[in-house]
């Protein structure tokens, strides 16, 4: 074949080292530039991230998912109207709209142990694959170590802190916040959940725990709700969430 | 003094420097949140035009952040050179703008002026200059640094090698360090994120990145980029650290929020210097910046995201720095909405660093929240090469797998290096052709250093 008729695709090497690592090394070029093979890969997983940054919560299929758990379920809005005001106004983000605190303020049960709060965060996607598993596990583990129940919240537009203002209306001893994590391009599908002892807004980020990169890939859903378990046990003997938990107990990563 | 403009019939008045800075930068989504925007597009102008007339000598009247209060801005008064202004300390903000584009502000006398120029001053003008003028005067002013190589010489662009890993895991990250070599990256450093702070983890890669740079004898630098309380432990227990590193911000405040003083930082340059490690010269800090840090760790006291920017490039400058980086898509869209903002926002950090005095380096980054893509890094990476940026990141395929947001690529870099005529540091192109990587026209040869690289770093 005459020069002419070849792509100039190269590759390299030392493809062997992507044994080690899942960073894009030894993609190969064609001049300086990067192959075409590799760069719709690239454009794809960054597809799927905006896609899952732009994907919306399905209240109606989250409720069957959680159905199981035969808790009541009521949905909430924060005020942050659509997602390009909620990606650059954080803070509407983490306030109830004010159907939503009505609604909230009309809920006439005592005060729980837990409550569970699911909101979309960055990525919807997160939470249809991984929220409905997680929470009727949890549930289960929560019940069998006695601990009562409020009714679990379901977030659109929500970021973490509005657990503060779901907590100040439904007064529970602790919140746990299942919500859809930032999308990276090898992760589109990635939930966080944060554990927050006696909410109330003015809370800091440092009076909460984190567990991170729940899915199937990640943390187990197995393992997630584990690790979930000594976390709630601990807050309740210590009475706190924050820094000073993962300190004493010494199990966190 | 007063600040208004007429137009028309209707006259803005601003309660101060502060409030005319603000309402004079262009759009961008961190201002909004912190609710400094100009309410419309003509007050906008108004501003910028009102800020134009405003003489430099009043900035060194009038404080954005009190004196009294805020450490950051003492170190702006108290080593302002007032000598080094005195040439154009007539001037107005408009003037200087004038000034930069003029033949009459050459290479020598952008740097003989830069310690006259207080930060926000810097900002000031900025706010009146389209892009292109932004990457005129950038191009004109030379910063040139010195540590194991030379970085920042013109016609030469240098790239930050970044190998992380999720883990920290040894073999990962040398298997991205030998991709990163073999594509003609890692002259500006190579530089680790490490997935966590612990001292044991850092120490353990610095020796790694020690023996490969001995091995190999590559003429660069190394990085673990820990927290700078870290990095101190680690110099009192012999861990060869290189270069230096610590994120700093514009105010005292949010410089605390990062856990760090001027003391502090002055303790850790002394203490890198005392290692004597350089070989050509003794710039050894690498900080990183970027705007919205202030708003993100503490509040933003009226003063827009820009001007905060600059002031931390007064912080940098204080301790001669080998590399600054603005890591300017990484904060996420809150601070800088869309691709337009960023390469704006990229644009403004470059041209402020260099007329500060600063080796400015640029992450051209965004996370998959905001509305960029890599269409927008390559507009941002390609300006930024025509003005003269000392040095890119280049991260295996532009995919950060620890950090999770994109950067730019090995290959982005040698795109740039293409397009522009432009040379890697010149002790490392030495290097390059000496091990048969590249040929000197920049092109890649089989059969050099790769299997000694690779049967060394990975045994079987």
């Amino acid at each position: 074949m005459s020069e002419q008729k070849k792509t100039g695709l190269e590759s390299d090497e030392w493809d062997a080292l992507k044994a080690y690592t899942d960073a894009r090394i030894a993609l190969g070029k064609t001049g300086v530039s990067i192959p075409l093979r590799e760069s719709l890969l690239f454009r794809l997983a960054h597809a799927h991230a905006k896609d899952a940054v732009y994907s919306r919560l399905n209240i109606a299929r989250l409720e069957a998912d959680l159905a199981s758990t035969g808790l009541p379920m009521y949905s909430v809005h924060s005020q942050a109207e659509n997602r390009d005001i909620y990606l650059q106004r954080p803070d509407l983000g983490r306030l109830l709209d004010e159907l939503s605190t009505k609604r909230l303020q009309d809920i006439n049960s005592a005060p729980a142990d837990i409550c569970l709060i699911v909101a979309d965060g960055l990525s919807a996607t997160a939470i249809h694959k991984n929220a409905g598993p997680v929470v009727t596990l949890l549930v289960e583990q929560v019940r069998k170590a006695g601990y009562s129940l409020a009714p679990i919240v379901l977030v659109e537009q929500g970021r973490v802190a509005i657990t503060d203002a779901i907590g100040e209306l439904l007064r529970p001893r602790l919140a746990i916040m299942l919500v859809g994590e930032r999308p990276g391009l090898s992760s589109f599908d990635s939930m966080g959940a944060y554990i927050t002892y006696a909410p109330q807004p003015g809370l800091t980020d440092e009076r909460r725990n984190c567990l991170s990169n729940i899915r199937e890939q990640g943390l187990t859903h197995i393992m997630a709700v584990n690790k979930l378990m000594y976390i709630i046990q601990s807050a309740f003997r210590l009475q706190l969430t924050g820094v000073a938990l993962k300190d004493n107990g010494g199990l966190l990563e | 003094m007063g600040y208004s403009c007429t137009i028309g019939h209707f006259t803005y008045r601003f309660a101060d420097l502060k409030t005319v800075l603000a309402k004079a930068s262009p759009l961008r989504s961190g201002d909004g949140l912190a609710g400094l925007l100009a309410e419309s597009y003509e007050e906008r102008v108004a501003a910028q035009t009102a800020l134009a007339d405003v003489p430099l000598t009043q900035f060194l009247n009038e404080a954005i952040i009190p004196y009294e209060t805020d450490d950051v801005t003492r170190l702006i008064i108290d080593t302002h050179d007032a000598a080094a202004l005195a040439p154009i300390s007539h001037f107005t903000v408009g003037e200087l703008r004038d000034w930069l584009l003029s033949d009459n502000a050459d290479t020598d006398t952008l740097r003989a002026l830069s310690p006259g120029l207080t930060p926000e001053m810097v900002a000031a003008v900025s706010k009146l200059m389209r892009n292109q003028e932004l990457i005129l005067v950038a191009k004109k002013i030379q910063v040139v640094t010195r540590f194991r190589n030379t970085v920042g010489l013109p016609g030469h662009l240098s790239v930050r090698l970044q190998p992380n890993h999720p883990t920290d895991d040894a073999k990962g990250i040398a298997a991205s360090i030998i991709d990163g070599l073999l594509y003609g990256s890692g002259d500006a450093m190579i530089g680790i994120n490490p997935a966590t702070d612990s001292p044991a983890t850092t120490a353990r890669l610095l020796h790694m990145l020690d023996e490969v740079r001995e091995r190999f004898a590559i003429p660069t630098q190394n990085c673990v980029l820990s927290h700078i309380t870290t990095t101190l432990e680690l110099i009192n227990h012999q861990v060869p650290v290189d270069l230096i590193f610590q994120s700093i911000a514009g105010t005292q405040q949010a410089n605390a929020s990062f856990g760090v003083t001027l003391p502090l930082l002055q303790e850790a340059y002394e203490a890198g210097l005392s290692l004597n490690r350089g070989t050509l010269g003794n710039n050894l800090m690498y900080f990183e910046t970027g705007q919205g840090s202030a708003l993100s760790s503490g509040g933003h006291h009226g003063v827009d995201q820009q001007t905060y920017e600059v002031r931390a490039y007064a912080v940098a400058r204080h301790y001669n720095p080998f590399l600054v980086n603005s890591v300017v898509g990484f904060i996420g869209p809150e601070y800088l909405f869309d691709g337009k903002q960023i390469i704006r926002a990229g644009l403004e950090d470059h041209f402020c660093g260099k007329l500060m005095g600063l080796p400015m380096g640029m992450d051209v980054c965004y996370t998959n929240h905001a509305q960029a893509d890599q269409d927008d890094m390559d507009t941002l990476l390609t300006l930024l090469g025509v003005a003269g940026v000392n040095f890119i990141m280049g991260v295996p395929g532009a995919d950060d797998i620890m950090l999770h947001y994109q950067s730019t690529s090995f290959h982005d870099a040698l795109y740039l290096r293409r397009v522009l005529g432009l040379r890697p540091a010149p002790e490392f192109e030495e290097w390059l052709l000496r091990q048969r990587i590249i040929d000197n026209q920049g092109n890649r040869l089989s059969g050099g250093l790769q299997k000694q690289l690779y049967a060394a770093l990975l045994p079987p």
